[in-house]
């Protein structure tokens, strides 16, 4: 431990926030669970610490037991988080009581903190410009009218367009990065010397992320606060972090200057963070090992003038593209882009509006997927399958994992008894779970593991095609990467042809052949994805992938970067067949 | 927001014709009607009538008619002079008995309900706010009991105490003096030590429940991240509670109203009727015991019209206090 602070090189100035041998534990029924443990760093003035970490690093934690607003019943043990201030006064927010006036003072004023998800952490019945002004009257007891104009000024400066009228709408009529902009005029509302954010941009799409990066850089250099920047995101660290402090497990791993963490690091766990990142920035070794494709084989699936309407809405608009036998097909796209409802009318979870879906079974007779019915479509779903996003909510909770795993087999009456159970077992091996857990139920298992669960359940039926939708969004990356590998082991095992759905490049270059690109329901790019990700035709393509963080400090040029302008005319930039672009 | 009002209002024609012939319809089915009630009655104080003035009666009553008949005529009744029949039990014409029930009848249900919610509310927040605390435990201790108690145990229990050890007059609102007497400052004194009991006795069992709702409504809100926000600006403790999670906690209570109106007549029958309250519930007890179809028919309908209209009351101002639902 004391070797790591040691390393910390530069004291010349006298740091804004110094955090000594921090504590912070929650008491529970089995004892006491320390989520910090003795953690130090220090933070000088107009500098930016980067936090990183995986999922239950205790990282969240840290940033809260700065303002002592650890979720109950959490506390601070031990330690000290002193505070400088610019007057010359220090104060050990540590030894402060959480309800007390004095810790109050500092709350909003000193320091203040955004969120990760905008829109829950704003109140959903409170007007934008309430919530900002409320800040502003407690603290520097202005009058309506004066808070009124300084919170105008305030959006200005995040660059809300017409701030007068966005103070009186609510949070759920901005969009994401709006709502995001919103939270940081109002922790900067009272010119604070420290900023935490707490993985602010997770919940945004890379390219509003880039935006909102953007902002903080220049409100940091304009009024030269400190930030505390919490994320797991190793390229956002890259971008923007002065220092890093590696943590795990509520311990520190590494602390030092971003150069450093990332081109020399000392730690095995930050070697593997950072391998774990330039992995994404190559096609998998497993890829590059299997033999070429057959491109000249008839197409598995091959979709053609796909449309799918909600009312006015055009969630998919005359979508074509086309995936062969044993092909990983990526589809990527922002939020809203249609993607998902992609995916879910290849399900026929909705009946398409308009268009064909051919499907060549494996006896060769082809079939429309939007149009079958009754039996058929049954017999077909068989054959395609489908991975879910969130491994929490896609499984039953009050089923065990035999259950889980074993019901397509039940319900379409093709095992039942000792013969299921062996097949259940011989399916939990083969994604490389232990056999004697299936007696188990979800939640006895990590994130990782219930993905891997929800894999073993998609191929139970021997499917032909597997729709994998953000199938790997919600695991941290170092799982990340054994589920990308498992998927693709069990595609070379079992001849699988893959329809990857992701908003992450990095993951999509990793393992896929092709990548469609998707934007606003429309296809805009189908390419090889080594092209694609790394040599762009379309515009927006190319927008997206400049937005992407890079993962190496030393290559932080943000003028690369631009949003990408829908043309008046979008006719012209639309690819018809993706089968024909190859 | 126009075009949705007056869209529910106009859905509410149907919905009070439909309601309204089913009641009459239910009312009907049992076996016998008004006049073959009465005859039993007389019967059994030793009164015998014949069939001869069994026909009259039922003739002098319109009973003899077919039903399609007889709601026809009550409708047109109602809705060309406002006239709801005669009682045939009380002689009296329904709305007159109606309207000099409903004051008191209001008088005892507003002064339960905001007994409820003075004492519910602020009792839900603290559960919550401290929750698993020695207080929280204390007062989960007394909504257990206060919800498993049926309320005309209680009732009788609190009138034996009441009179018995305090020599205090129970049953009824008033003291005999003034059951008949014009309203003054008198009469009113004594309606307010007659309430007390009502009150504490109908305020028991809701305000139980009430606690538990609030108190889960504010643990469901107490962790979203909009309370940390909150709290991460510096606002002290009691003025956040109030300003967020209490405000969006109180949103599913403006709910409740849509059944707060139609309880105002047909709610505490047991309780009513135990502590011979002069109020509504009672008298739709009684006339649907001797099938006295108008005015059993005409308080099926005022309950009819009070959800509905508390329904869209609840409706209305749910999207005034709750931006989510007026601008999405």
């Amino acid at each position: 431990m004391t070797d790591i602070v040691s390393i910390v090189p530069r004291q010349t100035v006298k740091p804004l926030l110094e955090v000594k041998n921090l504590v912070t534990e929650f008491p529970l029924r089995t004892g006491i669970f320390k989520a910090v443990n003795d953690i130090s760093f220090a933070i000088e003035p107009g500098k930016t610490l980067c936090v990183v970490g995986e999922s239950g690093s205790g990282k969240s934690v840290t940033a809260r037991s700065i303002l002592q607003i650890v979720d109950q019943p959490g506390r601070i043990a031990s330690g000290s988080i002193i505070l400088n201030r610019q007057d010359g006064t220090s104060l050990d927010l540590a030894k402060l009581d959480p309800r007390s006036k004095a810790i109050r003072a500092v709350r909003g004023r000193d320091i203040s903190m955004i969120f990760q998800e905008p829109m829950s952490s704003l109140s959903p019945v409170h007007t934008v410009g309430d919530q900002i002004t409320e800040v502003l009257r407690l603290h520097l007891s202005m009058s309506k009218a004066e808070a009124r104009k300084e919170a105008a000024e305030l959006l200005r400066q995040v660059e809300i367009p017409n701030p007068e009228q966005a103070l009186d709408r609510y949070a759920f009529q901005y969009s994401g990065g709006m709502r995001q902009r919103a939270m940081i005029a109002m922790a900067l509302a009272c010119k604070p010397q420290l900023l935490i954010a707490d993985e602010p941009t997770t919940a945004l799409d890379v390219t509003t992320q880039a935006e909102i990066l953007d902002l903080i850089k220049r409100l940091q250099q304009t009024t030269g606060m400190a930030v505390l920047f919490i994320t797991h995101d190793m390229g956002v660290v890259a971008q923007i972090a002065d220092d890093v402090l590696v943590m795990h497990h509520g311990v520190v791993k590494e602390y030092g200057p971003v150069d450093q963490i990332f081109h020399s690091p000392q730690d095995p766990y930050t070697k593997m963070l950072i391998g774990s990142v330039l992995k994404l920035e190559q096609k998998a070794e497993i890829r590059l090992a299997r033999p070429p494709l057959d491109t000249s084989a008839e197409p598995i699936l091959d979709i053609r003038n796909l449309s799918m309407h909600f009312g006015e809405m055009k969630a998919l608009n005359d979508v074509s593209i086309s995936l062969l036998p044993g092909e990983t097909l990526g589809i990527v796209g922002e939020s809203g882009s249609g993607k998902t409802t992609m995916g879910r009318s290849i399900m026929r979870l909705y009946d398409p509006t308009a268009g064909e879906m051919h499907y060549r079974r494996a006896n060769g007779q082809v079939v429309d997927l939007a149009k079958l019915e009754g039996a058929e479509l049954k017999a077909a779903r068989r054959e395609l399958r489908m991975v879910f996003q969130d491994p929490f909510g896609s499984l039953n909770p009050r089923m065990t994992v035999a259950q889980v795993i074993g019901e397509p087999l039940l319900v379409n009456g093709i095992m039942k008894g000792k013969a299921l159970d062996d097949k259940v077992c011989h399916l939990m091996e083969q994604v490389g779970l232990d056999p004697a857990g299936r007696e188990r139920y979800p939640h006895a298992f990590s994130g990782g593991q219930r993905q891997r669960i929800g894999i073993a359940r998609a191929i139970t039926l021997n499917p032909r095609i597997i729709v994998a939708d953000e199938a790997t969004s919600a695991l941290d990356v170092s799982v990340r990467f054994q589920v990308l590998d498992l998927l693709m082991r069990l595609q070379d095992e079992l001849k699988l042809a893959y329809i990857f759905i992701s908003h992450d490049i990095g993951v999509i270059r990793y393992m896929c052949d092709r990548v469609g690109v998707m934007y606003r329901g429309r296809l805009v790019e189908v390419g090889e994805a080594e092209k694609v990700c790394n040599n762009p035709d379309h515009a927006y393509t190319q927008a997206l992938i400049s937005a992407i963080p890079r993962p190496d400090p030393r290559d932080r040029d943000r003028s690369r970067r631009f949003r990408y302008v829908e043309p008046a005319n979008t006719d012209t930039s639309n690819v018809k067949n993706g089968s024909s672009a190859r | 927001m126009l075009k949705f009002i007056v869209k529910r209002l106009l859905w509410m024609i149907p919905s009070l014709f439909a309601v309204s012939f089913l009641a009459f319809v239910l009312i009907q089915l049992p076996p016998g009607d008004f006049v073959t009630t009465y005859i039993a009655t007389l019967a059994s104080s030793n009164e015998v009538i014949d069939q001869n003035t069994a026909a009259q009666l039922r003739e002098r009553f319109g009973l003899d008619q077919p039903m399609l008949v007889q709601y026809l005529k009550w409708v047109w009744g109602i809705l060309s002079r406002g006239d709801f029949g005669m009682s045939f039990e009380w002689q009296q014409p329904v709305s007159g008995l109606i309207w000099e029930r409903m004051a008191l009848t209001l008088v005892l249900a507003l002064a339960s309900l905001i007994a409820t919610w003075a004492i519910a509310l602020p009792i839900g927040v603290y559960s919550a706010v401290k929750k698993y605390s020695i207080g929280d435990y204390a007062f989960t201790a007394f909504t257990f009991f206060g919800l498993s108690i049926p309320s005309f145990l209680l009732a009788l229990v609190l009138m034996y105490v009441a009179a018995v050890e305090f020599g205090a007059d129970v049953g009824g609102l008033f003291s005999q003096e003034y059951e008949t007497a014009s309203w003054s400052i008198a009469k009113m004194l004594d309606l307010l030590s007659h309430l007390w009991l009502p009150v504490a006795i109908l305020a028991v069992s809701s305000t139980a429940s009430l606690i538990r709702v609030m108190r889960a409504n504010m643990l469901d809100e107490l962790p979203k991240p909009y309370v940390t926000t909150a709290r991460a600006k510096g606002l002290s403790e009691f003025r956040l509670l109030v300003k967020y999670p209490l405000r969006i906690a109180l949103n599913p209570f403006i709910s409740t109203i849509a059944w707060l109106l139609p309880n105002l007549i047909s709610g505490s029958v047991v309780v009513a009727i135990v502590l011979n309250l002069p109020t509504a519930a009672p008298l739709l007890l009684q006339s649907l015991m001797a099938q006295d179809m108008y005015l059993a028919g005409a308080f099926v309908l005022l309950i009819c019209a009070l959800t509905l209209i508390g329904s869209l009351i609840s409706d209305i101002l749910l999207a005034l206090v709750d931006p989510r639902i007026r601008l999405e």
